[in-house]
């Protein structure tokens, strides 16, 4: 496993979260969409992590997790996000009965 | 030895009279009237016996120089004020405060029963004080101060009687029309400031007067202070604002509309002094006119012209203040021509007889409207019966006027046609000719409308006075003109106002004696030729010497002179009223005098006037468009308020700029406005609400700066 | 630190009490009382600091200096720093004068009392705080917190197209202030030590030289100008005048002409002629040329007005021309600039402050009575309304120059000292005279004189209250005309130090050269 075909993955996935985010209609499909990306975005921190931190620094303190605790916080961030998410999604829901986002533009007045 | 405080008491009398009156008798005791007025006199009088005792120090020799105290300081820009006490002076504040008093006792009558006669009396108080205070000035920014202090009680007098329109215009017109010229002379001012330095290098102030007169000097080392161009520029400016304050052709036209005011104002303000302040002031710089004979010749040139021109026009006007004023416009204009041609003494000299005369003649008028109702002379005749006194004293006042031996104004008006016949001063001999001829002219229109205007008010038949006028007016469907009114009494008016004028027509007739004739050595201690020397006294710098008297020109003035009187005779006080039918009326009625004159019908109010003679057509009509253009007054006020003011000005010029300001400068703050509104509208219409929008135009973003990284920005970083 | 408190009292009085009345006065009468109160405390103040000048020779140009360090942060040396000179102390005394003048004349205002004079009384402050402060920051802050007020009483008091003369008069002032914060920002940064303090750089040979500028001086001095030109205002930003003025509720238009226009020439004379001697001496001509401009386009565009109100703004234009006219004659010969000039532009400010006080205080007056301002339709009111209409008339030949009048005075300073400089446009400016007479008695003839009209019959003259800021303004106007000595004196022991700068600043280049 080379770093380039992690960072290939993460990339479709990046690419699949965007394009669900961007084109689907339903609130929900764009918050799944949202998690996708977020979780590229872990594989792309871990990646680096294991392959690119430094060797010397590595040597001195057995091993380095700086990227795998980011991926940690993005998890417990984006569990926050979509706990908030959802419970908009739900006042939406109760106001509008929908939860198509194209009709949800009254902040734009 | 006259102290200084005396002299400055002349100045405050009536400066403290304005403020008692203003201050306390006009908010407080107004319920009794004529007080403001006997408070006036009171003060007057005071000012009258201080004036004189000045004169006479002044005739004796004495000392009268007093240091100037100063009023602002700043640097270079020191403005000090001060009395100049010399010969010209002390005449100025003798025939003010002289003049002043006698009208203020005549107004006591004429203004018994106007409710605003404490106003009428602050007023001339603070007319007389600034009139005071203009010719005691020794600073010319002083001077300046006073001379626009009397245009303010010019304009305050001549729109007394403010809820007529027409008297808040003619208050207007002269403010404003003096004010072209007083330009000129604030102008002059600023000059003279500007040449401070090159003052200051001689130990000069470049304000105080006497300084300016020695400026004007040629220097022991060659030319002077102020000489040249400049010197003529500055003489240009004074003589600009002396021809606006005295109706100098071509800003005279306020004059005759300034009679829109109590007639006693016309009397002081509008005869005998305000106006004479022009004369004066160009009599003040007379060392510096000496000086610039280029500014000499455009006032005698000026003076000559407006002699002549407001002359003609007098002819034809049918208000008897109209008559006047255009005389007295006439009358300064010889003085100006006298200063012209170096004829100092004697231009002082007929100012100093005109104030009498001239004041005397309008104060006939208003004993005349007084009886008559009106000032239209159309609608008088015959008053001599039944106002002897006043048509006597008219009689002395225009015949001193005409210039008829032995009264005062032959004797002045003859000095100055004899300095123009001899042209021996600094101006062109041709000129000085050319102003002869004029100045002849005028005197033989003077001589006819004069007696033109007493044969009209005074001879044949009453022909119904104010009250006629009215009901003409109000049958021709024109609306009444003001100052007229239907109360006709036809009688002598009260004493209060005939005294006045006695006193008046004594001046007029003998103030001659003070000057010039020959035969009279040794008169009530004066001495002969006493006015002149004793005024020629006054130039320290520069000379001016009156020319004796002259047979050939005496000659020539009076034959003139009779001759106008003759005409008028035969034209005015020829035609028996009873002789003059409605034929004659007809016959003499041209197409022009039909809507010029606007004649009565006679045929529709003959039963009614059964007893009144009948209206006369004007004889001078039958010349037709002549009459129309003197009339019109040469359509000199169409020129300037109709075509320049009204249309050039107001409508065109102030209307487009206004029209600029509001759509192009204000235009482009409001277009800037609406721009930027504009583009935000625009910008707007992206934000859609839709967040998924948003989020592809930041992900096209993110593309666009990365595809670009990778394109050009190979280099960044490294 | 020094701290002798009678500046900060007469600045801080008016807010104190706008304090006051948003938290303990109650009922409109006692809010109208306690704030005619306040202006009365505030105008005695004012002239104790007028009176407290040292005018002698070798006195301290700064007095009453109340200094309390407030930044001193290495990079932003800021103090509260109050003191008032020959230019300033009368303009702190023309304040405190229409403040009262304004107080009284909004003694009509029936609709949210309290608010009105809570905004006025700021405005107030504010103005003072324009006049006082020695700090750069201090003096932006104040300059920017007069707005509010004066938006909120336009918008809220004033009459026609209120909302949108006070957004104009908003967004014109902000532009203004925008340049001069930048200019502000540069100054500071420009010098060794950093520091807001006005006073270093008023000193011949400042720090303000061409070498430790961080903008080019001359771009430095025309952003101030921007400033400065817009409050003024000057031909061609002047169109918020107009109709600010003619919207304005009476008190707002006093305040607004009489003392807020006077901010902008105090700036000039301040900054711009104070700070920048060299720049000033060079671009004289175009200052004398915008000032020209400003005096006859005024005057003709007055002329076509017929709205009492818009014809007085538009007259204010052409008066506050004069003050650039004045500031031209720096133009004259290196080294032979005399305080004339200057002088009578200081003179300019205090008199066309009393003059168009009176004038708006009177206009006021026959607007709440004859509920119009369109001149065709009065007239007859001089027999209606004397006391009224003799102070409109006082004011009226006060503004169009009539000696023994104050009007006068700055005048012919201002002519004298330009023509040194620049004959031809001091010739050009006095013609403004004869246009000043032509629209001043046209107005009065129009309004005042003429038949009496019938629905003018019950018409009520000035009540003695209501004659009290009308007495106040003419006997200044008279004293100003008759005695000018009063003011000239103080304000030239400042004008002297700031033509002895110009007159230092350009022998000295002459030198180098």
């Amino acid at each position: 496993m080379s770093l380039e075909s992690m960072l290939i993955v993460a990339a479709i996935l990046f690419a699949i979260g965007l394009y669900g985010a961007l084109a689907r209609s339903n609130v929900i499909a764009v918050l799944m969409s949202i998690e996708i990306m977020f979780n590229a975005v872990n594989l792309t921190v871990v990646a680096f992590a294991r392959y690119v931190a430094p060797l010397a620094l590595r040597e001195e303190i057995g091993s380095v997790l700086t990227g795998q605790v980011f991926a940690i916080f993005v998890i417990t961030v984006a569990a926050a996000e979509i706990a908030l998410g959802l419970g908009i999604v739900f006042a939406m829901y109760r106001n509008t009965e929908s939860v198509t986002l194209t009709e949800a533009s009254q902040l734009r007045h | 030895m006259v102290a200084e405080s005396l002299a400055w008491a002349i100045f405050l009398m009536p400066l403290l009279s304005f403020l008692l009156i203003s201050l306390v008798i006009r908010p407080f005791l107004n319920r009794i009237p004529q007080l403001s007025g006997y408070l006036l006199i009171a003060a007057l009088v005071v000012a009258l016996v201080l004036s004189v005792l000045v004169l006479v120090r002044s005739n004796e020799g004495a000392d009268l120089a007093f240091p100037a105290h100063t009023w602002l300081d700043l640097g270079d820009a020191a403005i000090q004020i001060g009395l100049l006490l010399d010969p010209v002076t002390c005449i100025m504040v003798v025939v003010v405060t002289g003049v002043s008093l006698l009208v203020q006792i005549y107004s006591l009558g004429y203004m018994k029963d106007d409710p605003g006669i404490s106003r009428y009396f602050a007023y001339m108080s603070l007319f007389t004080a600034s009139m005071l205070g203009l010719v005691l000035s020794a600073n010319i920014v002083q001077l300046y101060a006073f001379w626009e202090l009397v245009g303010l009680s010019s304009y305050l007098l001549i729109g007394f009687w403010h809820d007529r329109p027409s008297a808040a215009a003619a208050a207007k017109k002269a403010f404003i029309i003096t004010r072209i010229g007083d330009v000129g002379f604030l102008l002059a001012i600023i000059y003279l400031f500007y040449h401070g330095p090159q003052f200051a290098a001689q130990g000069l102030n470049p304000l105080h007067i006497p300084d300016i007169w020695q400026a004007a000097q040629p220097l022991a080392t060659g030319g002077a202070v102020l000489g040249g161009t400049a010197l003529t520029l500055v003489c240009l400016g004074i003589f600009a604002g002396a021809a606006g304050k005295s109706g100098q052709f071509p800003l005279h036209s306020w004059l005759p509309d300034a009679m829109e005011g109590p007639t006693p104002v016309s009397a002081l303000i509008h005869a005998a002094t305000m106006v004479a302040a022009g004369v004066f002031l160009v009599a003040r710089f007379f060392p510096l006119f000496q000086e610039a004979r280029d500014a000499m010749m455009v006032v005698a040139l000026v003076g000559g012209f407006t002699a002549f021109a407001a002359a003609t026009l007098g002819l034809v006007m049918d208000d008897i203040k109209r008559v006047m004023a255009y005389s007295t416009i006439s009358q300064l204009g010889y003085m100006m021509a006298a200063l012209g041609l170096g004829a100092f003494g004697p231009a002082l000299f007929h100012l100093f007889t005109h104030a009498f005369f001239k004041a005397l003649l309008f104060l006939g008028a208003g004993s005349v409207n007084h009886a008559a109702g009106t000032f239209n002379m159309r609608y008088m005749g015959g008053l001599r019966r039944q106002m002897p006194w006043t048509y006597a004293l008219l009689l002395v006042g225009g015949l001193s006027l005409v210039g008829i031996v032995p009264l005062a104004g032959f004797w002045s008006k003859d000095e100055i046609i004899t300095a123009a016949w001899l042209g021996e001063g600094p101006v062109d001999p041709r000129v000085a000719l050319a102003v002869f001829v004029l100045l002849v002219a005028a005197a033989l229109l003077t001589a006819f409308y004069t007696f033109r205007m007493i044969f009209l008010t005074f001879h044949g038949d009453f022909r119904g006075g104010g009250a006629r006028e009215l009901q003409d007016a109000e049958a021709e469907g024109i609306p009444a003109p003001t100052a007229v009114t239907d109360e006709v009494h036809l009688a002598e008016s009260p004493r209060v106002m005939v005294a006045p004028m006695l006193v008046l027509a004594i001046a007029a007739a003998l103030a001659g004696y003070l000057a010039n004739p020959q035969w009279v050595k040794e008169l009530l201690g004066i001495p002969g030729h006493w006015f002149s020397y004793y005024v020629e006294s006054a130039l320290t710098y520069g000379h001016a010497e009156t020319a004796p008297f002259n047979w050939p020109v005496a000659v020539i003035s009076t034959v003139v002179a009779l001759a106008g009187i003759g005409l008028a005779w035969l034209v005015y006080a020829q035609r028996r009223p009873s002789a003059d039918t409605g034929e004659v009326l007809e016959t003499a009625r041209s197409p022009e005098t039909d809507e010029t004159q606007g004649s009565a019908d006679e045929t529709a109010h003959g039963h009614e006037h059964a007893a009144l003679a009948p209206l006369r057509s004007e004889p001078l009509a039958k010349a037709g468009p002549v009459h129309t253009l003197l009339y019109r007054k040469y359509f000199i006020d169409e020129l300037y308020e109709g075509l320049v003011v009204k249309h050039v000005f107001y409508r065109y010029f102030a209307g487009l700029t206004d029209w600029l300001d509001r759509n192009l400068v204000d235009g482009i703050v409001d277009l800037s406005a609406w721009l930027t509104r504009q583009i935000g509208r625009l910008v707007a219409q992206l934000q859609t609400g839709q967040v998924q929008f948003y989020g592809a135009v930041i992900v096209m973003g993110a593309v666009l700066i990365l595809v670009g990284y990778l394109a050009f920005g190979a280099g960044i970083g490294e | 630190m020094t701290f002798p408190g009678l500046l900060t009292l007469t600045v801080f009085l008016p807010a104190l009490a706008a304090l006051a009345i948003l938290v303990f006065v109650r009922g409109d009468r006692m809010v109208r009382g306690f704030a005619l109160a306040v202006g009365l405390a505030d105008l005695l103040l004012s002239v104790a600091v007028f009176l407290a000048l040292d005018r002698g020779e070798g006195a301290a140009r700064f007095q009453l200096v109340d200094r309390i360090t407030w930044i001193s942060a290495e990079t932003l040396n800021a103090s509260y720093f109050l003191g008032v000179d020959g230019l300033s102390a009368p303009m702190v005394l023309l304040t405190g004068l229409l403040g009262f003048c304004a107080i009284i004349a909004s003694w009509s205002i029936r609709e949210r009392v309290r608010e009105y004079f809570i905004w006025l009384l700021l405005l107030q402050k504010a103005v003072m705080g324009v006049f006082t402060s020695l700090d750069f920051l201090l003096f932006f802050l104040f300059w920017e917190l007069e707005l509010l007020p004066m938006y909120m009483l336009i918008a809220n008091w004033g009459t026609g197209r209120k909302t949108y003369s006070a957004m104009k008069f908003l967004i014109f002032t902000i532009l203004g202030s925008a340049f001069m914060l930048v200019a502000i920002v540069a100054v500071a940064a420009s010098q060794a030590a950093v520091s807001f303090d006005m006073t270093l750089l008023l000193e011949p040979g400042s720090m303000l030289n061409g070498a430790s500028a961080a903008l080019p001086l001359s771009l430095l001095f025309w952003l101030f100008f921007a400033a400065f030109a817009v409050k003024l205002p000057t031909w061609p930003v002047h169109t918020w005048l107009p109709d600010a003025h003619t919207d304005a509720p009476t008190a707002a238009s006093v305040m607004l002409a009489g003392v807020m226009l006077k901010m902008g020439g105090y700036g000039l004379l301040r900054v711009n002629v104070g700070m920048f001697p060299g720049e000033v001496t060079a671009f004289a001509w175009l200052l004398i040329l915008l000032g020209v401009i400003s005096v006859l386009y005024g005057a003709v565009v007055t002329i076509r007005q017929t709205d009492l109100k818009r014809l007085i703004a538009y007259s204010s234009v052409s008066h506050m021309g004069l003050v650039l006219v004045g500031i031209g004659s720096v133009g004259a010969a290196a080294g032979q600039v005399t305080g004339a000039g200057l002088n009578g532009a200081a003179l300019q400010l205090f008199t066309h402050g009393t003059i168009t006080g009176l004038l708006f205080v009177g206009v006021g007056l026959i607007y709440e009575k004859a509920h119009t301002r369109y001149i065709p339709d009065l007239g007859g009111l001089a027999a209606r309304m004397p006391v009224a209409a003799a102070a409109l008339a006082i004011a009226g030949f006060a503004s169009l120059g009539l000696p023994g009048l104050s009007g006068f005075v700055s005048e012919i300073l201002v002519f004298f000292g330009a023509f040194r400089a620049f004959p031809i446009m001091t010739i050009l400016s006095v013609l403004g005279i004869i246009l000043a007479a032509g629209y001043i008695l046209w107005m009065l003839e129009r309004s005042l004189f003429g038949p009496q009209r019938e629905r003018f019959a019950d018409l009520t003259d000035a009540s003695p209250l209501e004659a009290v800021p009308l007495a106040l303004l003419v006997a200044s106007i008279i004293l100003v005309g008759i005695y000018p000595a009063f003011l000239t004196e103080v304000f030239d022991t400042a004008i002297t130090r700031m033509v002895d700068v110009i007159n230092v600043q350009a022998t000295g280049l002459a030198g180098v050269r």
